[in-house]
């Protein structure tokens, strides 16, 4: 098989440890993404590194257009190449550099090996297509099927993911199924082929809040079957404290804090998932002062060329030095690592 | 589906009943229509009076349109021009088939028609395929490698192809491929007619014939159209779907021929359909230019002429032709874009 | 935790100064973009000079020159006296390559004018209306559409030729042939704007500023005319300058089948008629009318792009 049995593990939390014993499914190195616009050139993705172990759910977590979503498609090399342009980076993956791969050996791992689920059910599925035609087709070019085949197994990838009736509903086109039920089926679509990772791009932000949690479910309960790595990006701090094993907080385009997913809800230490963390509505903590707490300023202008923290305009903490030069990301505790000048600090 | 179908097919009768009444409207004062029978020769007054009773043209515009519609061979009518109605009319009208006879050439005017159809249908024909042909292939090409010097070129290309007009596009192919050519020694492209009278109607003879008016008849659509597929390709690549296409390791093929190019070719579809009657205008002016036997120089010698039958005939007919066309349009769109087949 | 308070130091000047820059205004929006169209400028450019051309040249040679029949120097090939050589019947092409300019671009941009209007009127009943009165009048309009339309010119204009008199305006004697063809060409041509113009009211009229605007009591009228209409400007706009250059093509195209305009007046179209009789011997004869049609239509083509991309209100890219 082109990318070998994915890890058939029960998902349980990689031991600290062992961590760096192990080697990661996927690598992503210093990865940087630019588009070139009439207004200017936009710096979505500024120098972003993480990555994932075998059977792991890593979270990716920041506001809109921080550049978590162009980060999961440059890795994919799914981003229009002009106006983007991927200045630099790697994604190791199975010991090949994902970014530099010839396009016939891309097509092989995308769909096979690498799946993605995007944000939007309702244009993300040909319309003018079957959605029994979009499930057999990938099952017909990776794993070589014949037209029975593919059918029967399409209808058993329907009926995982929890589509009523797969039989009849194979001859059905897009527009006929509601919003949760094509992000269903897009979900079987990324699973037809057993991939060894799972990248959902804010599949739940489209939907009711119901669905949501429906959805939520099924991946979980998939992953487990599947044994496959998920990386779920999403806006949703809520969202990721029941799905993630670490979680991954970025902010104009820079990773700014990394951790275990205990870590970085209960021992945050970056001052931006600290004010993220806080400006969550809680209705069981009941203070003194019930205001909502938001983050004062702006969101940062990605037209301009980075230069120093990119959150020093809104951090309280912020010092000269903050705004002199971008911090690093260096550890505070064992897997727990921020950017942070004043990392640390209270 | 079938009740959409049977639906538009009813609605077209009211609608070339009101055609048809329109036309017949403009043709009463379309010259005189006595001048072109009696050719050269002036006609006496006596002779005059008696072919406007023979001709029925001395009636009331209403009943000339009847008679046209239902035939006059159930009422009497002055045949013999004496002024008194006493024999029973030949026509059956249009009704039953019957277009009537037409005034310059005597002979029934379907029959006139049909000798001069098949000829323009050759000509749109080749030149319909000619044009979605060549179009698709380089609206595709030039969608596909955007930005490049190709691309440009052809875009280039294109707006000046469809700005110009057919007799233009005519005339400078002519000039080229057929007085210069001659003029350099090069083998060079009739312009004149089918074929050549001293070797014959042959298939190479008709197709040799044909390669100028296509050409000029097909040049513009094809510029238009091949930029028109390239923005729509241009803009269903950038779809969401196409994105999940490629994201599930689809060869690039599969991407742009079936995912891509099946919801392009929608707004094409529509616009081929409802081209048609711009593609009979050109065939009109192609015809006249290369003396091309067609129903287009028919329509023009027959105008000209003031012959009301055979002119109301084959407007009725390239009317009927082209609301057929815009259902079967209409059809095939239904039959891609399964959105719409369900309502 | 360390942030619980709300009264954290505040954003720099350098992101204030992003937030309170004013929004362009939507002309100058439009402004920035067109000039931004390099083939929009390009055909804009174009026509200025075109219609320079045919305006100006008027001041060099006086029509009743370029009206001259002297048939022993027809058929000269360029020259200095005659630049682009003489016609059929001796006269000199250049100066009727001008005043045919003046004669085929007026009979575009009235048509154009006249189609226009009509095709709103048409559009704006039909799409705000709805109902009967839009029923009745998309059937008009598709079996307008059923018959081509040069077909149509071709027998409206044997049905009013001759009937309308010559009309002398500017200086300038018009025969009566161009105002039917003005006429017949703005009469068979209204049907797409007024398709455009239907779709747009269907969409608009839906919208809360409509409402609004019916909840207080504004007459009817004047929600067609102040609301909706300047609102569904841009498609019109851009309609009516491709209906110049679609004008200026018909009105060619009937010309030269010698049904349009009528000698001695000279329009870019029939000084081509009957040019294909003399493709060997004397291609000046269609080639400078030919090149300065396809110019004009070209740099409409051009200017209507241009036009379209500007003012396409979903596209906020400035």
């Amino acid at each position: 098989m082109v990318c070998g049995m994915p890890s058939i593990l029960a998902a349980g939390l990689p031991d600290r440890d062992e961590e760096s014993m192990m080697t990661n499914l996927l690598e992503l190195k210093d990865l940087r993404t630019r588009f070139h616009t009439p207004e200017g050139t936009i710096y979505a993705v500024n120098g972003v590194s993480f990555h994932i172990a075998d059977g792991e759910t890593l979270a990716i977590v920041g506001e809109s257009g921080c550049g978590k979503s162009v980060t999961m498609m440059s890795m994919l090399r799914l981003i229009p190449i002009p106006p983007g342009e991927i200045l630099s980076g790697s994604a190791i993956f199975q010991g090949k550099d994902l970014l530099q791969l010839s396009d016939r050996e891309l097509e092989h791992i995308r769909g096979q090996c690498i799946s993605m689920v995007f944000q939007e059910p309702m244009t993300s599925l040909n319309p003018v297509l079957t959605v029994g035609r979009q499930l057999t087709e990938s099952l017909q070019v990776h794993l070589e099927m014949d037209k029975l085949q593919a059918r029967g197994r399409a209808i058993e990838l329907l009926d995982l993911v929890g589509i009523a009736d797969p039989n009849n509903r194979l001859g059905d086109y897009p527009h006929q199924f509601s919003g949760g039920m094509r992000q269903r089926v897009m979900i079987a679509i990324a699973l037809a082929c057993n991939p060894n990772l799972l990248i959902a791009d804010e599949p739940t932000t489209a939907l009711d809040v119901t669905i949501q949690a429906q959805i939520v479910e099924l991946v979980i309960r998939l992953r487990q079957q599947q044994g496959m790595a998920v990386i779920w990006v999403t806006h949703d701090l809520g969202v990721v404290a029941g799905l993630a094993d670490r979680v991954v907080v970025m902010y104009s385009g820079y990773i700014v804090e990394e951790g275990d997913v205990f870590d970085i809800y209960n021992r945050p230490e970056h001052p931006y998932t600290q004010a993220l963390l806080a400006a969550l509505p809680r209705s069981d903590r009941r203070r003194e002062n019930t205001r909502l707490k938001s983050i004062p300023g702006a969101p940062p202008n990605l037209l301009v060329e980075p230069s120093g923290c990119p959150f020093a305009p809104r951090c309280p903490l912020a010092a000269q030095d903050c705004r002199d030069a971008n911090p690093v990301l260096s550890p505070v505790a064992p897997g727990h690592r921020i950017a942070c000048w004043r990392g640390g600090d209270r | 589906m079938l009740r959409y179908v049977v639906r538009r097919l009813l609605q077209a009768i009211p609608m070339l009943f009101v055609i048809s009444i329109i036309l017949f409207i403009l043709m009463q004062n379309m010259g005189d229509p006595i001048a072109t029978l009696g050719g050269r020769r002036l006609t006496r007054s006596g002779d005059r009076e008696r072919l406007t009773r023979q001709l029925g043209l001395d009636k009331p515009i209403y009943v000339q349109f009847f008679y046209w519609l239902v035939g006059n061979d159930w009422a009497k009518i002055d045949l013999d021009g004496d002024g008194i109605a006493e024999s029973y009319g030949r026509r059956e009208g249009v009704l039953r088939g019957d277009f009537g006879v037409s005034l310059v050439s005597k002979k029934p005017v379907l029959e006139v028609i049909g000798e001069r159809l098949p000829n323009t249908l050759l000509l749109m024909g080749v030149s319909e395929i000619v044009i979605v042909l060549g179009a698709l292939v380089v609206g595709i090409y030039s969608a596909l490698k955007q930005y490049s010097v190709v691309d440009n070129v052809i875009t280039g290309i294109s707006f000046v192809g469809y700005s110009m007009p057919i007799f233009f596009v005519a005339l400078v192919s002519m000039y080229i491929f057929s007085v210069n050519f001659k003029r350099w020694g090069l083998p060079y492209l009739p312009t004149v007619g089918m074929f050549d009278p001293q070797v014959g109607k042959t298939p190479g003879q008709v197709a040799l014939h044909m390669i100028l008016p296509v050409f000029s008849l097909s040049f513009i659509y094809f510029a238009a159209y091949s930029r028109y597929i390239r923005g729509a390709m241009l803009e269903v690549m950038s779809q969401d779907y196409v994105r999940t296409a490629r994201s599930k390791g689809l060869p690039q093929w599969m991407v742009v021929y079936i995912h891509a190019f099946k919801n392009a070719c929608l707004p094409v579809v529509t616009v081929v359909g409802l081209d048609l009657p711009f593609l009979l205008a050109g065939a009109v002016v192609t015809e006249r230019i290369f003396a091309w036997p067609g129903m287009g120089r028919l329509f023009l010698d027959h105008v000209t002429r003031s012959d009301t039958a055979v002119v109301m005939g084959i407007l009725m007919l390239i009317s009927v032709a082209v609301i057929v066309f815009q259902l079967l349009t209409d059809i095939v769109y239904a039959w891609i874009d399964p959105r719409i087949r369900y309502e | 935790m360390a942030i619980d308070t709300v009264t954290a130091p505040g954003p720099t000047q350098a992101s204030l100064d992003d937030l309170l820059a004013p929004p362009l205004t939507l002309r100058q929006l439009f402004w920035r973009r067109f000039r931004r169209h390099k083939m929009a400028l390009f055909g804009s450019v174009l026509l200025v000079v075109l219609v320079l051309y045919a305006t100006l040249g008027a001041f060099v040679f006086s029509e009743s020159y370029a009206n001259f029949t002297e048939t022993g120097i027809r058929l000269q090939a360029p020259s200095a006296a005659h630049p682009f050589g003489t016609d059929t019947v001796g006269r000199d092409i250049l100066a009727r390559t001008i005043y045919g300019g003046q004669i085929s671009l007026l009979i575009g941009i009235t048509a154009a004018l006249i189609e226009t209007f009509i095709g709103v009127l048409v559009g704006a009943l039909a799409g705000y209306y709805g109902g009967k009165l839009d029923n009745l009048l998309m059937r008009l309009t598709e079996t307008m559409l059923s018959v081509p339309q040069l077909f149509l010119l071709i027998v409206m204009a044997k049905f009013f030729g001759g009937k309308v008199p010559d009309l002398a305006l500017f200086g300038r004697t018009f025969s009566g042939s161009v105002i039917v063809i003005i006429g017949i060409i703005g009469l068979t041509s209204w049907m797409y704007v007024a398709r455009i113009v239907r779709a747009e009211f269907l969409s608009l009229k839906e919208n809360e500023f409509i409402l609004a605007a019916r909840a207080i009591g504004t007459p009817r009228w004047q929600i067609i005319l102040y609301h909706i209409l300047p609102n569904s400007i841009a498609p019109i706009v851009v309609g009516a300058t491709l209906g110049v250059a679609n004008a200026i093509t018909t009105e060619a195209y009937i010309s030269f089948l010698g049904l349009g305009v009528q000698p001695p007046t000279a329009t870019w179209g029939n000084m081509l008629e009957g040019a294909y009789n003399y493709i060997e011997t004397a291609p000046w004869l269609w080639i400078f009318p030919g090149i300065l049609i396809v110019l004009t239509v070209l740099g409409i083509n051009f200017l209507g792009d241009g036009l379209r991309d500007a003012l396409d209100p979903r596209s906020r890219a400035a």
